[in-house]
């Protein structure tokens, strides 16, 4: 590999607290050789490839926390090349794969495949989640220890919430030795049975039976009350609610160590948005009210949120193309997350190099990974966007296999131009 | 798999009646007026007209019903359309397949109007976009069964001669009933005072935001009404527990002669049926002619269908 300049970028490195004009040059082995101002575009070797940014910006690579992959098991909703394609037009370099798959990702021999297929079908960086629970079922602790030295970076039934307090209390005691990160999808599941959107007017009008916030809230309580006693590395998944937000922040004020995650969805859509029954805006945690969303928004900049994820669930048409009642739930997000989380800076409801933040150093922070910064000798896992670039959201130009996406026709402002994985570039957006 | 069907593009973009929610007052006056008409029709020994000749209707229904069904399918047949009731529990929608799926046959017999009651809201509105003939919703979920209301509010005006400046206390499984909630956006839109009175468990979340007072005292929301309007306890839609018993229920909540003292002296009962007796009606007042519009209802529901098949028909 010949060594590259990028150069005449502007160049934004949360973790590193930076946010100059400048370049950065990747060595012959993909790694960061420097960054920043200092790279500028005198006394460039005749031997390098140089690669004008426009004064386009730089960013590290997106570490998404939350996405959902076909593999093994749904492969025609989305396999390991197709997510890679959809994440690196997304800007998106390391993904947290879930393990509701089938088989569940609970045992050694699991994890091996996948990180197997990983390598050899995708071009992004995959750390894949074991479940909390055997076959993530809520009864059975899995081999965190066993899991962890295989690489495991988290631990999470998915989509799914363990309901047994005596379980999850002795999960989070077992797991504080072997270090390990605990990812709750937060719903109790009584509470929300045969929910289907938010409870509140709209599913009165909708005729749709409701999930109240205090569903979620309520696992929160639960789990932050073990965390006192079991101290561990504990990460609320995705958020949705004000209520909820209210007790994560007080947990916060009285010194309670953990962290918390929010869907791009319920940051940029909210119950409305489900209008006739659009099935592709079945979520969880569902869409909730304009006030929910512009808390969340807030908590973003008041450091109660930690990390924004698209919470990317491919679906195939034939599951969607029903009532809502039987429609599955989730929407594909991990091309769209950075141009639509950008709507946040553009409507100045977030600052850049917050946004950035929550998209690339904190979730690495959270992970335990060496992602997400700028480092020098690091992997050049970067992205580099247009801020400004106008387009339309339109689902068959999305390179997921599924076309579930919530936000079809949506006015984005902000493009990825090119993302690298170790040094090499792997997409260019050519029109 | 995920397969992509190409679908036709519609070319027709009839009228749907999808819910109270969607019309407007002149639409809902001229559907009253037309029902109008139809009444007598009804009562004359020649009950038959070709108003609808050479029309198809499908009455799609997903869900057991006897009034419903029965009054489309009797108010179809007075207009002279060729009437086909699809027997769900034989079709292929028990093999699996989907609601578009049968949508899509059903379309390619070249229907002018399906009739459909679906246990999932939302239903009807999925049917009509995938279909090139008008879509009436006979029930979906929770959420609507617009001619009930339509039909509640022409016996009204029937009997009280007309809906403006009434009270209306609408009792009883406020949260499972869609009876419930068009007639909530219908009797608001033709002028009506509404109370609702329902134990808390069955009440919908932010029901007040649909424009009406909410009491949890029966006597209370009955005070000076004019309509007393009861609904049917869905023991079929409830899971887990709303309601420590049905006397329970019956002491705070069913129809007694005690507690429509409250009311007008005037005051008329309704229910859209089926009746729970003694659970959420005291079976005398049930039965009292003076008093309920009851077998009056079931009546008019024919005339208001009819009224609504030949509007809805005829916008195609």
């Amino acid at each position: 590999m010949n060594k590259k300049y990028l150069i005449n970028g502007r160049i934004i490195d949360p973790k590193n607290k930076i946010d100059e004009i400048g370049g950065l040059i990747i060595d012959e082995k993909g790694l960061i050789e420097a960054s920043g101002k200092d790279v500028s575009n005198g006394n460039l070797p005749t031997n390098a490839e140089i690669i004008d940014l426009k004064k386009n910006i730089l960013i590290p690579g997106l570490v998404d926390m939350r996405i959902f992959v076909g593999e093994p098991g749904y492969e025609y909703k989305e396999n390991f090349r197709t997510l890679s394609d959809a994440a690196l037009a997304g800007g998106v370099t390391s993904v947290v794969s879930m393990p509701n798959t089938s088989p569940v990702i609970d045992n050694v021999s699991m994890v091996d495949f996948l990180k197997r297929r990983g390598r050899d079908k995708s071009r992004i960086n995959i750390f894949p989640a074991a479940s909390l629970t055997k076959n993530a079922d809520g009864n059975q602790m899995t081999e965190f220890g066993l899991l962890k030295r295989k690489g495991i970076a988290a631990f999470t039934d998915g989509n799914k919430s363990v309901q047994d307090p005596r379980l999850m209390s002795r999960i989070m005691n077992f797991a504080s030795q072997s270090d390990s990160l605990i990812m709750q999808h937060v719903e109790d599941n009584s509470l929300s049975k045969g929910g289907l959107i938010n409870e509140g007017e709209i599913s009165t009008r909708l005729g749709l039976q409701g999930i109240p916030s205090l569903a979620e809230k309520i696992i929160v309580e639960r789990d932050l009350a073990f965390l006192e006693e079991y101290f561990c590395r504990y990460h609320i998944s995705q958020v949705s609610s004000e209520q909820t937000l209210k007790v994560i922040k007080k947990a916060k004020n009285e010194g309670k160590i953990f962290s918390t995650g929010v869907s791009i969805n319920n940051l940029s859509l909210n119950e409305n948005d489900i209008g006739d029954f659009k099935t592709f805006l079945k979520l969880s945690p569902p869409l909730r009210t304009e006030k929910d969303r512009t808390s969340l928004i807030e908590a973003i900049n008041d450091n109660y949120i930690d990390v924004i994820v698209s919470d990317h669930k491919p679906e195939d048409e034939e599951s969607k193309r029903l009532t809502f009642a039987q429609a599955t739930t989730g929407a594909i997000g991990v091309e769209t997350l950075l141009p639509l989380a950008l709507e946040l800076f553009h409507n100045k409801s977030v600052k850049l190099d917050k946004l950035i933040a929550t998209l690339t150093s904190n979730p690495a922070k959270i992970l335990g990974i060496n992602k997400g910064n700028l480092d020098k000798g690091n992997d050049a896992d970067i992205c580099v966007l247009d801020i400004n670039k106008p387009w339309v959201v339109k689902k068959n130009e999305l390179k997921s296999k599924s076309k579930n996406t919530p936000i079809e026709n949506r006015k984005l402002q902000g493009q990825i131009l090119k993302t690298f994985v170790k040094g090499e570039k792997s997409f260019e957006r050519t029109n | 798999m995920a397969i992509i069907k190409k679908f036709k593009a519609v070319k027709k973009n009839p009228n749907h009646l999808l819910g109270i929610q969607d019309l407007s007052f002149p639409e809902v006056s001229k559907i009253l007026d037309e029902a109008k008409t139809f009444i007598k029709l009804n009562k004359s020994s020649s009950k038959k007209i070709d108003l609808l000749r050479g029309k198809t209707q499908i009455n799609l229904f997903f869900e057991p019903s006897t009034r419903t069904q029965s009054s489309f399918e009797l108010a179809g047949k007075r207009l002279g359309a060729d009437v086909m009731s699809m027997n769900i529990v034989n079709s292929a929608i028990k093999k699996g397949e989907t609601l578009i799926d049968t949508a899509m046959t059903l379309n390619a017999m070249h229907p002018d109007i399906i009739v459909i009651r679906h246990q999932d809201s939302g239903a009807p509105n999925l049917l009509s976009q995938k279909v090139n003939c008008a879509v009436i919703n006979a029930g979906d979920g929770r959420r609507e069964h617009p001619t009930q209301a339509l039909l509640d509010a022409l016996t009204i005006i029937n009997r009280k001669g007309t809906v403006q400046g009434l009270k209306i206390a609408i009792c009883g499984d406020i949260l499972h009933s869609r009876v419930a909630r068009s007639n909530i956006y219908l009797m608001n839109m033709m002028g009506a005072e509404i109370n609702i009175v329902a134990p808390k468990t069955l009440l919908p979340h932010s029901i007040e935001k649909l424009g009406v007072k909410v009491f949890t005292d029966m006597k209370k929301g009955l005070d000076n009404c004019d309509i007393v309007m009861m609904l049917r306890l869905q023991n079929e839609r409830m899971q887990g527990s709303f309601l420590p018993s049905a006397r329970e229920y019956y002491e705070y909540f069913g129809l007694t002669p005690d507690k429509l003292k409250m009311a007008k002296k005037d005051a008329l009962i309704m229910h859209p049926g089926p009746m729970n007796r003694g659970v959420e009606i005291d079976t005398n007042l049930a039965d009292d002619i003076n008093r309920s519009a009851i077998r009056e209802q079931v009546e008019l529901g024919v005339a208001v269908r009819m009224a609504c098949l030949k509007i809805y028909c005829q916008s195609i």
